[in-house]
């Protein structure tokens, strides 16, 4: 039997954490996405699956106890919005240089500063370019629905130790705060003592016997060591690159002009597309689903045929530098954005769809 | 079918939650739903809206400019919301405390006498489900019985005692709805 609920999408974090089989919830209360946390207290999971859900004194604890949880080969997470992540951008860099696993979920907000509670995309030169120092990168899944919230947290985790890299749920207030139906996962059981060994014995500090000790650090004195660690990470990113591109195409195939977007503005602009459409203009709408990695290849592909790109965020435009990259100088390209925590209606986005192909 | 409806209102009078039993409902009809509120610094007494959608086909966006329906519980809401119901829409209003009826012809208006019915039936809470019986009158997209499996799904326990006197309230609601001329 399925099971069906209607959810916010926060809720839906916190349930599907611990149907994940997380470890350990290390969070600060923020808005917009406070219901993480506080669904988690009122399901008590340190009940039913021993859990751990604690409230850490500061956005900057959480990242850190998250680090040391991971460390022991254990499955963490922490969850805030824009400024709170801003604070942990030294956690999440050390986590990165550490090659340790993490989920972490953004709930983004209007900024820069302090900023609006309102929902906004601001954060996708910080969630996919760095946000913390050195070279890496998060893996960063951008859900457009309620239940890519539910799947995204046992994706996360699992992308989380098969690169043993930091992965990243890049929402906004908007699929927070909403409720659609949502199917849930069973319970999947939480790593015994001897799993953890088993699956992340070979780098993670889970008692030392019989083996060489494993040391958990970023820090290297040798710049030679060091940069043979980077070059290790380069090739990691490579095979994240290679292998975990995730996108969504909408009626592409005839499309002559497309609009490109990811989460809540993914689903207004598929909104804006039906209805122009409907006036006969060919609009085609792609979704990147990973923000990194970003789907360059396929979106060049799909390109060939296209006379002009609409993208569409809740930003001054930050996603559509990579959009460029992919398709090159060549196609015009174009951004429409509201900021601030404003959010475009449908019809808006169509009037800045015919702007572009008129220009 | 698709319904893209507005309600809005004051904070405390159950906008959300009436927004999220309609939603709760459509889902026991197998329906597609999404429930996005208003959200911000807001209070006990401050305006509140919420857009529900119900369908069959998947729901794109959740952020509407133009609804099939509008349900209007102050007067805030109707200056503001008046316009944005699609023509041959529906407006559904509460006439407590409404000085400008609207004005509007191109749309069908209603009617519901909500905060007065509350008040006679001596519980001011089923106010939202005298609303929402209204509406459903107007526009029958989900059947009582789900209706009521969605009270159930979406309040807690404790309270499920109290559910035949919002099914009672939801049927007075249907009763008492008036077109307007």
């Amino acid at each position: 039997m399925r099971e069906l609920r209607l959810m916010k999408g926060n809720e839906v974090i916190a349930e599907a954490a611990i149907r994940s089989g997380c470890d350990a919830y290390f969070g600060y209360p923020i808005t917009p996405q406070s219901e993480v946390m506080e669904t988690l207290m009122e399901l008590r999971p340190w009940e039913a699956t021993g859990m751990v859900v604690l409230q850490a004194e500061s956005e900057t604890a959480s990242i850190n106890m998250v680090y040391g949880g991971a460390s022991c080969g254990k499955r963490c997470m922490t969850s805030s919005s824009s400024p709170g992540i801003s604070l942990m951008a030294e956690g999440i860099s050390y986590l990165a240089g550490a090659e340790l696993p993490a989920l972490i979920v953004n709930v983004s907000r209007g900024g820069p500063g302090l900023g609006t509670i309102q929902p906004s995309q601001a954060d996708y030169f910080q969630a996919t370019k760095g946000g913390g120092h050195g070279d890496y990168h998060l893996i960063v899944l951008a859900p457009a629905a309620v239940q890519e919230m539910h799947d995204f947290v046992f994706l996360g985790f699992d992308l989380a130790f098969k690169y043993r890299n930091p992965v990243m749920i890049l929402a906004d207030g908007v699929i927070g705060q909403m409720m659609e139906k949502v199917e849930l996962a069973p319970q999947r059981p939480r790593w015994t003592d001897e799993e953890v060994v088993q699956l992340n014995g070979s780098w993670a500090v889970t008692g030392k016997k019989n083996r060489d000790r494993h040391i958990i650090t970023s820090v290297e004195l040798d710049s030679l060591k060091f940069e043979n660690f980077n070059k290790k990470l380069v090739e990691k990113y490579a095979k994240v690159r290679e292998q975990e591109v995730r996108y969504e195409e909408t009626l592409c195939d005839d499309a002559e002009y497309l609009i490109v977007a990811y989460g809540t503005s993914a689903r207004i602009g598929q909104k804006a597309m039906e209805l122009l459409r409907t006036e006969g203009i060919k609009a085609g709408l792609f979704r990147p689903i990973t923000l990194y990695p970003f789907p360059e290849k396929e979106l060049a592909a799909r390109s060939k045929q296209l006379k002009g790109i609409l993208t569409v965020e809740l930003s001054a435009g930050q996603m559509i530098e990579d959009v460029k990259l992919s398709v090159g100088h060549q196609l015009h390209v174009e951004h429409y954005g509201r900021m601030g925590g404003m959010i475009y209606t449908p019809n808006e986005i169509t009037d800045a769809f015919k702007k572009m192909i008129n220009r | 079918m698709k319904e893209e409806l507005i309600i809005a209102g004051f904070g405390g009078q159950g906008v959300l939650s009436m927004g999220k039993i309609l939603a709760y409902s459509g889902i026991m009809q197998d329906q597609e739903v999404s429930w996005m509120p208003s959200y911000g610094p807001e209070m006990r007494g401050g305006t509140a809206n919420v857009t529900v959608i119900l369908s069959d086909e998947r729901i794109s966006s959740p952020i509407l400019q133009e609804f099939d329906t509008a349900i209007i519980l102050n007067q805030q809401s109707l200056d503001k919301f008046e316009h944005s119901v699609k023509p041959g829409g529906v407006l559904l209003y509460d006439p407590n405390g409404i000085t400008h009826t609207p004005t509007r012809k191109d749309i069908s208006v209603y009617k519901i006498a909500a905060t007065e019915e509350a008040a006679k039936m001596g519980n001011a809470k089923v106010f939202n489900m005298i609303v929402l019986g209204s509406y459903l009158k107007i526009k029958p997209l989900v059947k009582l019985e789900n209706v009521v499996k969605g009270l159930q799904k979406s309040l807690p326990e404790r309270t499920h005692k109290l559910i035949p006197m919002n099914e009672q309230a939801i049927l007075r609601g249907m009763e008492i709805v008036e077109k307007c001329a």
